[in-house]
């Protein structure tokens, strides 16, 4: 039962870093680009580490993911905020797709 | 917060008494002891203690089930041949006022629905938003406001 569910978990964790990965690729600029790493990339790497702790089933181990996790929360958002403030200050282009900027307007 | 610091003492008595040690043992004792804090209210009567676990609890249930909600999303976008997003960046005013809560509601707005902080204004009044599925702004902007914005401030200020 606990070998199902670790091995579903992990591959739904790397399926999720696997679109994270793409989405750098595939999407049209820098900050639609940081929506794919910061939340397929933090799911992915987060249901990788709880696949760990659920298979093991030891307090350490179980301890060392949930602060493994904790940090990816924590670390993630706010790298995410200064790629994508400094990419938008020093003038990289949005998509031709995006709508409205209101940043611009201030 | 004096009385989350008793219940972890509580949990960890519990734990200790009962030598096993998991986590499992741990959230029972914790939950246990707030059930004894929770009978013994009475005693401190000025403590937002019992309002504020429920409604982190909550928060914490919303933010992960949007985590999950978002990522499908940004997943159906990049596998997708065709690109179905709207980017735009919107300016959300923000009721937050001081650092710790603009600090949260800006990184917790990071890792929810195709959203992004991208910037702050000077005046710390408006949080400048990275929206990857636009439809309607003034929508979006309400969502953000009620959705996240409005539970953090349950916590925070309860």
């Amino acid at each position: 039962m606990i070998e199902y569910l670790t091995g579903i978990l992990m591959v739904l964790g790397s399926l999720f870093c696997l679109v994270a990965a793409l989405g750098v690729i595939r999407l049209p600029d820098t900050l639609t680009r940081m929506h794919a790493v910061t939340k397929a990339g933090t799911l992915g790497a987060g249901l990788v580490v709880l696949a760990h702790a659920f298979f093991y089933q030891q307090t350490g181990i179980s301890l060392r993911a949930g602060f493994i996790i904790a940090l990816l929360l924590f670390t993630a958002p706010v790298a995410a905020h200064l790629i994508a403030r400094a990419s938008y200050r020093s003038g990289v282009p949005l998509s031709g797709r995006t709508r409205v900027d209101e940043l611009n307007k201030k | 917060m004096p009385l989350l610091l008793l219940n972890i003492a509580f949990a960890a008595v519990f734990t200790l008494l009962l030598g096993s040690g998991s986590i499992g043992v741990f959230l029972s004792g914790f939950a246990l002891g707030y059930v004894v804090l929770w009978v013994s209210g009475p005693l401190y009567p000025e403590t937002g203690y019992f309002k504020k676990l429920p409604k982190t609890l909550n928060l914490a249930a919303y933010f992960f089930m949007e985590l999950v909600i978002s990522s499908l999303q940004v997943a159906w976008d990049v596998i997708t041949p065709k690109h179905i997003n709207r980017p735009g960046i919107i300016g959300v005013p923000l009721t937050a006022r001081t650092d710790l809560e603009i600090f949260l509601v800006a990184n917790l707005l990071s890792l929810t629905p195709g959203t992004l902080s991208v910037d702050l204004s000077e005046d710390k009044k408006t949080l400048y938003v990275h929206v990857m599925f636009l439809e309607d702004i003034d929508t979006t902007r309400k969502e953000i406001k009620n959705g996240l914005e409005r539970r953090i401030l349950e916590v925070m200020r309860s």
